[in-house]
């Protein structure tokens, strides 16, 4: 899109503000953009975040790219990837990491998939 | 394990235990200010903070007793040659010149790399940021603070498709700052925007966890814009829509700092037009930090083009405010930057931050004068929101080009920045979080359906990494042949062999830099410059710059190329300094016997104050040892200085030669010889010779008794006399 310089039209609504105005109609601005914003990120999970929250329990970089990979292959990333290893680990009575390691090895991927079916998104 | 000014930063030592390194602490750290006006020996400062316990001051300090002020500013230097093995050299050199904030720029492409980096791979015009690397840096830097006495922020970037990751490697680390904006993955890297920002919320989160200073990404428009200035209205956009999403997701304002660039240059009219923004921003954005760069749009090749830039660029700083002042270095245009050019960047900072120190008690912004040029600038940016708001939001607005046009908004050139909402890198790879999603982890930013009871999410699995570090997974090597062991055998074979290349980045790379000047025009001279180096055996040649002096008359290359050879550091012939008489033993010998000089600037030489320190007691001078001394001011002839000797029946003659056009100092030197022996006195007078281009050597070969030059001190001088008092009394 082309357009030449309208300032001085466009302008108008904003000429008696004050400065404090303008500075308080800027930011209300600001934040009227970003809302949408964060209402997507609190309601929505990636690959990567999941993998930081792996990071985060204790597995390592290489052990975390592999689970997130096989959990969002198989469409749980929206349970959350520590989620699912951690429910497995409790089922199976194994420390979350040997969980996570076994899954790794192709192991209880069927009782994973049984353990989160039918807990659909409304 | 502690540094010793004397030796060498042991990167054997660095790489030991590292799977045990935990960092001492985390978080930002400012400088601690001084109350104002402070005073340091005789001069007040109002901007400074506390000295450090070993520095290396500015060029001119040798007059002023060597102060070292260090400006209330924060000031970063950007590291990052690929080997990080060389760059903790170099962080030890910047910290020395007064850098506290040392900032990493990534390898080549690790922004689309989808997870983290182990290892220590060598990078290309960056470092791969991985655990290994940013603890032995960390560890590196804990002792360079050490050495320095003040804390050392060290920063890299959390962007790219594993934002999140890198963030909690960061937490994890000790890493005190970085830049993250979302708008920055989506815009200068291609990264899909709804991806960019679920990621990006995540990411501060966990970065405020541990206060992080987060650094945005706005200055990033200025340098991709043609005519950057043009942007100004989209850069506030940009600035507000990171700093509104970063507040809202759970960041502290002063720990979110605007990453502001001054964005025009001569020859506009650069001054005014950087000065209206810098105000713009500061009223709009109070109570965020501010990191003030320095412009990189426009520097070339040029380095003083780059420096006189960066000077005018602080200046701006000082006179609006800045908490952090980032340097760029000037050879940015032509390489990945070399040592010396970081430690410029950092003395052009420090030198204009403590030349402006309290410039605002007298020099004052006029409020009435600028006010409608501010106004204006915060309209065209409320206009800007509205319209993106009228578009649908920001995806639609990113979807029809509004960033990074390039006309002075609302006017719209067309060729903005074109971004899918639903395409470019990992389009699709967000999903929902379900009802019962979970993530079992403390500072996870979002829906989290903790069980009823938890307080702290991870009491679920018995702690996070965040709380409990014993549970990080550390990786050493993943590439056998590619890391820092590897190469370091390289470089520990060298050291051995006490042999040693000239270097500009890593250790014994072996480039030098050439300047030369032909009486040719551009094309001719660059082809003459490369014949040059080709006869003087050098290698891999490249010309990194060209200034044209004239047309046809003259123009100036600069040229870089490698040293085929070594030099054997064992077979070096260091000049021998004579041994320095104790001042005990001088000023004893003076009392017994007193030594009286007569001292002036000889020929048409106006340059004192070299030979002022010479004599003077409060520079240490010769008179300091109880020497008498005849000053007979500056330009003083040859013959006035004999006479001058005779009459006051003195031992020595004392002739400063500051100036050597055509060799003039060699010929006052001889004509001094000369004239004492006509007078019948030379042997029994003590001719000495000092200048920033003199040598003992040649005043010796020149009739002189001693020469003395760069450096030299009153003692230097005041135990030759004595001595060679001491001699002529035995003849």
């Amino acid at each position: 899109m082309q357009r030449a310089d309208d300032f001085e039209v466009r302008k108008k609504h904003l000429e008696n503000m004050t400065d404090e105005e303008l500075d308080e109609y800027f930011w209300e601005l600001a934040n009227r953009i970003v809302e949408p914003l964060v209402e997507l990120a609190q309601t929505h999970t990636s690959p990567s975040i999941e993998r930081s929250v792996l990071l985060r329990m204790g597995f390592n970089s290489l052990q975390a790219k592999e689970l997130v990979k096989r959990i969002h292959e198989k469409g749980l990333l929206g349970k959350g990837a520590g989620n699912v290893i951690l429910k497995l680990s409790e089922k199976k009575g194994l420390n979350y990491i040997e969980a996570g390691k076994a899954l790794i090895e192709g192991k209880y991927w069927d009782e994973v998939e049984k353990m989160f079916k039918g807990v659909e998104d409304e | 394990m502690k540094l010793t000014s004397n030796e060498k930063i042991d990167v054997k030592e660095i790489l030991k235990d590292l799977d045990k390194y935990r960092p001492r602490r985390k978080g930002w750290t400012w400088r601690k200010n001084l109350t104002s006006p402070h005073r340091i020996g005789e001069y007040e400062y109002y901007q400074i903070s506390g000295p450090l316990k070993n520095s290396i001051p500015l060029p001119a300090a040798k007059y002023f007793d060597n102060i070292d002020p260090q400006p209330d500013v924060v000031i970063t230097a950007e590291i990052a040659s690929g080997r990080f093995e060389d760059d903790i050299r170099r962080m030890r050199m910047a910290a020395w010149h007064g850098a506290d904030h040392i900032m990493v720029i990534r390898t080549l492409g690790q922004s689309h790399i989808d997870g983290l980096i182990e290892g220590t791979p060598e990078g290309v015009g960056g470092i791969p940021i991985t655990r290994k690397q940013i603890r032995a840096t960390r560890k590196a830097l804990d002792l360079i603070e050490d050495e320095v006495g003040r804390p050392i922020n060290f920063h890299s970037y959390v962007s790219g498709v594993a934002g999140p990751e890198i963030a909690v490697l960061f937490a994890e680390e000790g890493v005190n700052g970085a830049h993250q904006d979302p708008q920055y993955n989506i815009l200068y890297r291609g990264i899909n925007p709804i991806r960019s920002f679920v990621d990006a919320a995540v990411a501060k989160r966990i970065m405020s966890s541990v206060d992080m200073l987060q650094i945005d990404g706005a200055h990033n428009a200025n340098a991709s814009a043609r005519v950057a200035w043009k942007v100004m209205p989209e850069l506030l956009v940009q600035h507000a829509i990171n700093c509104a999403f970063s507040l809202k997701v759970g960041m502290k304002k002063n720990l979110i700092a605007l990453s502001t660039v001054p964005p025009t240059v001569s020859p506009t009219p650069e001054f005014r037009m950087n000065l209206v923004y810098a105000v713009t921003l500061r009223e709009l954005f109070k109570g965020f930090r501010f990191r003030a760069q320095m412009n990189t749009r426009y520097i070339e090749s040029d380095l003083f083009d780059a420096t006189r830039i960066h000077v005018l660029n602080t200046l701006i700083s000082r006179l609006t405010s800045a908490d952090l002042q980032s340097t760029i270095t000037p050879d940015e245009g032509r390489n990945v930057p070399w040592h010396i050019n970081s430690i410029r960047g950092i003395e052009t900072a420090k030198h204009t931050l403590i030349a402006l120190d309290g410039m605002k008690e007298f020099v004052k912004i006029d409020e009435n004068k600028i006010r409608k040029h501010v106004r204006e600038l915060k309209m065209r940016a409320i206009l800007f929101m509205e319209e993106i708001l009228e578009v649908g939001g920001y995806f639609e607005a990113l979807e029809k080009g509004f960033f990074v046009d390039n006309g002075y908004y609302p006017e719209r050139v067309g060729d903005g920045i074109v971004r899918k909402k639903n395409g470019e890198i990992a389009a699709g790879t967000v999903v929902p979080r379900d009802k019962d999603y979970l993530a079992p982890v403390c500072y996870h930013f979002g829906y989290n359906n903790l069980p009823e009871g938890i307080e702290k999410p991870c009491d679920l699995i018995g702690g996070c990494t965040l709380c409990n570090p014993d549970k990080i997974q550390y990786i050493d090597e993943l590439d056998p042949e590619d890391n820092v062991e590897k190469r370091y055998e390289k470089t520990l074979k060298m050291i051995k062999s006490n042999e040693v290349k000239p270097e500009v980045e890593w250790f014994g790379d072996g480039w030098i830099q050439l300047d030369m000047t032909f009486p040719l025009k551009e094309e001719l001279a660059e082809a003459a410059a490369l014949e040059v180096a080709r006869k003087l055996g050098l290698e891999d040649v490249q010309v990194v710059h060209r200034t044209v002096l004239h047309p046809v008359e003259g123009t100036y290359i600069e040229l870089k190329a490698r040293v085929p050879f070594r030099v054997k550091v064992d077979e070096l012939k260091i000049p021998e300094k004579p041994e320095l008489l104790s001042e005990d033993e001088i000023i004893e010998f003076v009392k017994k016997n007193p030594i009286m000089v007569v001292a002036g600037t000889v020929g048409n030489d106006e340059h004192s104050v070299g030979l002022r320190e010479i004599l003077d007691i409060k520079h240490g001078g010769i008179e300091k040892y109880g020497i008498k001394y005849v000053y007979l001011g500056t330009s003083v002839p040859l013959e006035k200085m004999i006479d001058a000797a005779i009459e006051t029946n003195s031992d020595a003659i004392l002739a400063s030669m500051i100036i050597t056009h055509n060799d003039v100092h060699i010929e006052n030197m001889r004509k001094l010889h000369q004239i004492a022996i006509e007078k019948g006195i030379r042997d029994k007078i003590i001719l000495v010779a000092g200048g920033t281009q003199i040598t003992n050597d040649m005043a010796k070969a020149n009739g002189m008794d001693a020469g003395f030059g760069r450096g030299t001190k009153g003692i230097h001088v005041a135990s030759f006399l004595v001595k060679k008092k001491m001699e002529l009394q035995k003849e």
